[in-house]
């Protein structure tokens, strides 16, 4: 089932406003994909229960890859093209990227941090005498910032714009103000994840 | 757009999260050596206090979509219920205990109603009180 969509008026330099857009049925949350999400959780648990360095380091990396590469992806990349795309094109990338976004960024967040923590302790990084406490310190302190624009901006405005977008007339202001500050929040967020990639390089080297 | 007059409910949210973070940041930098609890105390309860004074202006709020609100807070709650377990684990599993543990799983406890609670707001915002109920059946 689709629903329509009145598109915002355009403005006057702009381009010529649409008629009703189609919205495409999507699942705020995508079932299937939470399969992937229990899998990721028990692999995090398991790794941290089996006190072996290789897991956590394997989690922590790929997950602060995925995390720090889709933030700088979405914010400095795709935020600005869907910034420039017609609002029906908008609209259906938004019903196929959001979904998406809402399993796999707490997931990959999760797990980073879950899995740095504990390979922090194993590798002794945490401890005040460790010549690389400073660094881990300043990783919570960039990460504690994100979180608090991820969490508080960014997460309610994703889940936000989908339930807007199944509604039997979804209001075209909404979404846009929605995904502008989706949009606004990535971008700082990927600009900040330049300052932990910094970070993670000092303390690896 | 017609706006709604409601309280600052994304501002202080985000500012008890950032006091929540902060608390959290400043005992993981002492951790595991002896961390003296009174400034994690003071931005715990800080961080509380605005999330109790944030419920209660919303309550305040007439004619707010609350099925609507409830309906997607449930939800969230769960999610963010599990992400706070698996911190929690990974505190218990490096042997954490006494003040910090307590200061910690209060933190995420604060940490766990309070994002819900902004996702929440954030989609019951944009319905009318009785388009709220009509979603929710």
């Amino acid at each position: 089932m689709s629903v329509a969509a009145q598109a915002p008026p355009a403005s006057p330099e702009g381009p010529p406003p649409h008629g009703p857009v189609a919205i495409p049925d999507f699942e705020i949350v995508p079932r299937k994909g939470l399969i992937i999400v229990a899998v990721a959780a028990v692999a995090v648990i398991a790794a941290i229960a089996s006190n072996k360095l290789w897991p956590l380091e394997f989690l922590h990396v790929a997950g602060g890859a995925a995390w720090t590469i889709i933030d700088l992806f979405l914010g400095l990349v795709l935020g600005p093209i869907m910034g420039s795309m017609s609002v029906p094109a908008r609209i259906e990338f938004t019903t196929k990227l959001m979904p998406k976004m809402v399993l796999i960024m707490p997931t990959v967040v999760t797990m980073t941090l879950a899995a740095g923590w504990e390979l922090g302790v194993q590798t002794g990084n945490l401890l005040s005498a460790s010549p690389n406490h400073g660094w881990v310190v300043a990783s919570f302190i960039v990460v504690g910032v994100m979180a608090v624009i991820a969490l508080g901006l960014l997460e309610p405005a994703n889940i936000a714009v989908l339930v807007e977008l199944k509604k039997k007339r979804p209001n075209p202001q909404v979404i846009e103000r929605l995904m502008k500050r989706f949009m606004y929040s990535a971008g700082i967020l990927g600009a900040m994840q330049i300052a932990t990639l910094v970070i993670m390089t000092k303390i690896a080297s | 757009m017609e706006e709604r007059k409601l309280p600052p409910v994304t501002q202080v949210g985000m500012t008890s999260l950032a006091l929540i973070v902060a608390g959290g940041i400043y005992l993981s930098a002492h951790l595991p050596e002896h961390v003296p609890l009174g400034p994690a105390v003071a931005l715990l309860a800080a961080s509380a206090l605005l999330m109790a004074g944030n419920l209660a202006s919303l309550a305040r709020v007439p004619g707010f979509a609350w099925r609507r609100f409830f309906e997607i807070g449930r939800w969230a709650l769960l999610a963010y219920v599990v992400t706070a377990g698996m911190i929690e684990y990974v505190f218990l599993h490096n042997h954490l205990s006494g003040g910090p543990l307590i200061v910690l799983t209060l933190s995420l406890v604060v940490f766990a109603v309070h994002v819900p609670m902004l996702i929440a707001f954030t989609v019951a915002r944009y319905y009318e009180p009785a388009e709220g109920a009509a979603a929710a059946e």
